[in-house]
């Protein structure tokens, strides 16, 4: 066991699964010598050369795009969209040839693929700089979307994503980088693309969330048990393909669903996970699936007290959590 | 009538002969692949006003261009990143006419996609054409990342793309030529100028008359030749398959080409071009200028010519027979390959 952190675990996988398969390739903007901007390439340079961790032009499509003609040549790319907020001019090349290559060609190709995104807010990092975009992306068949919380899942998710036949969305959180460490297993552990788990165990409500909102939910179950609510968090961290099972399972133990995520929650991906459980676990329920989400308005804005205003967090979710368990 | 329609032909007797190191055999080859392009692409549009095919994209007036440039690579060893007017291009790749029916048809055996894409999106793995979509030009960065596979595995394939003039406007564009030329990549970036985008004319689309000057912003060569000369776009591709085979880098090689029929089965041109303007256009028909300098050469005289007909008109009876012939598309079979299962032997990816 190591303690690491965040950011740690995540560059231990890169170090791994490159050293592990010369087909590995990291490739991105500033990922070389740089090490990235938030230092989780640093030392691949180093280590595997320019021709295998590549810093790219400045351009999104291509690095996806460049990524799609590599992964049907032999290589397994793994690109880095340096912010998620600059991922969207790469959205025609994700959906339109990464996400069905497979299915269009009747498989003569796969587009295996783990295309890494920092997303989430608050980081200080405005409109800009700290958007969550897994809505987009897990609404496409084609697409496998995760989004870790732990280190060990950093970890082993990211080497299940590269060892995946198919492309991978790997959304790590900014702000849990340097935020959280934990012993995390030796050896070449992986951690399988789809099971939810279940964090904290709670008879009162479920608490479903993922990436830095689950380490709130955390928050929150422990200040509602200091008030005798025993909240059960429910870390889905692959959000396609969803664990629906683990989720109903949960509801069926506790009968209320409290739904978290910092994206805004108009046709957010909480509407998934709420419409499963209306539609597959309403004879569990006692009150309403309800979402806990950003507000409606286009981003996170910069300003303190605005980002502080914007982001969820453990006592808006214990405030959410008791209206529920009151209802 | 845009300026590109307004060029002229060659005259025959001002050009040079045939070069010397192309092959009687070569050359009648060559133009076997534009006839059996041509006379494939006439029964996709007589499958289509059967009613047989819902859907029609044209390559008539881009054979000449495309076999030429194609006969450059290896074609076992190659790769080719083709778009919808590719039909003579993926021909010489190696896909059979009744592979091409297949997919005309969308039967279940259509090799490129199983009858899931319109017709006209060709890709085989064992042919070695990367699958096609419908959004334009996002396959020039696919032939980037091949060709920078290639070099990082050092297995020695190049690359050639195609593309019209009008997908020249969009980003990808800019973006793959950048990149390619950053790495030095193999790749042929063939573009394909037939004077329009749909009803968009070339000089609608760019302030330059020749896709080719753009060339100089990426610091590699940029070459116009014009695509009814079938031997002179080979001459010009061979050049750039040769310098991207050395590792010096991509080229860009513009082919100005006529567009002979309407953009596919759902547009009608004459709508905006003119009579005059299409029957101009019918002059630079590279079939006919191809046959014309051949015979001035003296590779091709009726007998050859009369052989080479009755074989093609043999072979696309057959391949529509068999694509007529061959099972429809099942909807229980629809849900499958979204992503990988562990039962399937033909994928590349892994």
């Amino acid at each position: 066991m190591a303690d690491r952190r965040y950011l740690d675990a995540i560059r231990d996988a890169l170090h791994e699964e490159m050293a592990r398969d010369e087909r590995v390739i990291v490739l991105g903007e500033d990922v070389g010598r740089k090490g990235g901007v938030f230092g989780v390439t640093d030392g691949l340079f180093e280590k595997f050369g320019g021709d295998r961790v590549l810093d790219t032009p400045l351009a999104e499509s291509m690095i996806i795009g460049v990524s799609v003609g590599m992964a049907a040549n032999g290589l397994i790319p793994v690109p880095e969209i340096q912010f998620a907020d600059f991922i969207h001019p790469a959205f025609d090349q994700i959906v339109s040839e990464v996400a069905r290559m497979r299915y269009r060609s009747n498989n003569d190709y796969g587009c295996p693929m783990t295309i890494r995104i920092p997303y989430g807010g608050g980081v200080h990092g405005a409109l800009y700089h700290s958007q969550s975009i897994e809505a987009f992306y897990a609404h496409i068949p084609g697409l496998k979307v995760v989004a870790p919380y732990t280190p060990a899942d950093a970890k082993g998710l990211l080497k299940a994503a590269i060892r995946d036949h198919d492309p991978v969305l790997y959304l790590e959180h900014k702000k849990l980088y340097r935020l959280i460490h934990s012993e995390i297993p030796d050896g070449d552990v992986v951690v399988p693309l789809g099971p939810a788990a279940v964090r904290r165990p709670g008879r009162d409500l479920s608490i479903f969330a993922y990436g830095l909102m689950a380490h709130e939910a955390i928050g929150a179950a422990e200040l509602l048990a200091s008030e005798g609510i025993e909240a059960e968090v429910v870390d889905v961290r692959t959000l396609r393909p969803l664990d629906t099972a683990t989720i109903l399972a949960s509801v069926a133990r506790t009968s209320r669903a409290l739904i978290v995520h910092e994206d805004n929650r108009f046709g957010g991906f909480g509407a998934e996970i709420a419409a499963t459980i209306a539609e597959e676990g309403f004879h569990f329920l006692d009150a309403p699936p309800t979402r806990l989400c950003g507000p409606e308005v286009p981003a996170v804005p910069f300003a303190q007290p605005l980002e502080h205003w914007f982001m969820p967090n453990a006592e808006k979710i214990a405030a959410a959590a008791r209206a529920l368990v009151a209802y | 009538m845009s300026a590109k329609e307004a060029k002229a032909v060659t005259p025959l007797d001002q050009r040079t002969p045939k070069g010397p190191d192309v092959a009687d055999e070569e050359l009648l080859e060559m133009y076997y692949f534009v006839r059996l392009a041509r006379a494939v692409d006439e029964r996709m549009w007589a499958l289509q006003r059967s009613g047989q095919a819902a859907f029609v994209i044209s390559g008539q007036g881009h054979e000449g261009a495309q076999v030429g440039a194609v006969y450059a690579i290896d074609r076992e060893k190659d790769w080719l990143v083709p778009y919808y007017r590719s039909l003579a291009s993926v021909l010489v790749k190696g896909m059979p006419p009744t592979e091409i029916f297949l997919i005309q048809l969308s039967k279940a055996t259509d090799p490129s996609s199983g009858g899931r894409q319109m017709p006209g999106h060709y890709g085989h793995s064992g042919h070695k054409i990367l699958s096609t979509s419908s959004p334009v030009t996002t396959q020039l960065l696919h032939a980037a990342g091949l060709a920078y596979a290639a070099k990082l595995r050092r297995t020695g394939e190049i690359c050639i793309t195609e593309v019209g003039e009008g997908s020249t406007s969009e980003g990808d564009f800019h973006e793959a030529l950048n990149f390619a030329s950053v790495h030095k990549l193999g790749v042929v970036f063939l573009v394909e100028n037939n004077g329009y985008a749909i009803s968009v004319p070339a000089s609608k689309q760019m302030a330059v008359p020749n896709v080719s000057a753009r060339a100089a912003g990426y610091g590699i060569p940029g070459v116009t030749v014009d695509g009814s000369h079938v031997v002179d776009v080979y001459a010009a591709a061979r050049e750039a398959v040769a310098r991207a085979r050395r590792g010096d880098g991509p080229t860009l090689l513009e082919v100005n080409v006529p567009r002979l029929t309407a953009h596919s089965s759902d547009d009608r041109q004459e709508k905006y071009r003119s009579a005059e303007e299409i029957l101009h256009t019918k002059a630079r028909d590279p079939m006919h200028v191809f046959e014309a300098e051949l015979r001035a050469w003296g590779v091709l005289d009726d007998a050859r010519a009369q052989e080479i007909a009755d074989r093609i008109r043999r072979e696309v009876d057959l391949g529509t027979e068999i694509a007529e012939a061959a099972p429809l598309t099942d909807p229980a079979t629809a849900t499958r390959y979204v992503y990988y299962e562990p039962d399937m032997p033909s994928e590349r990816g892994r």
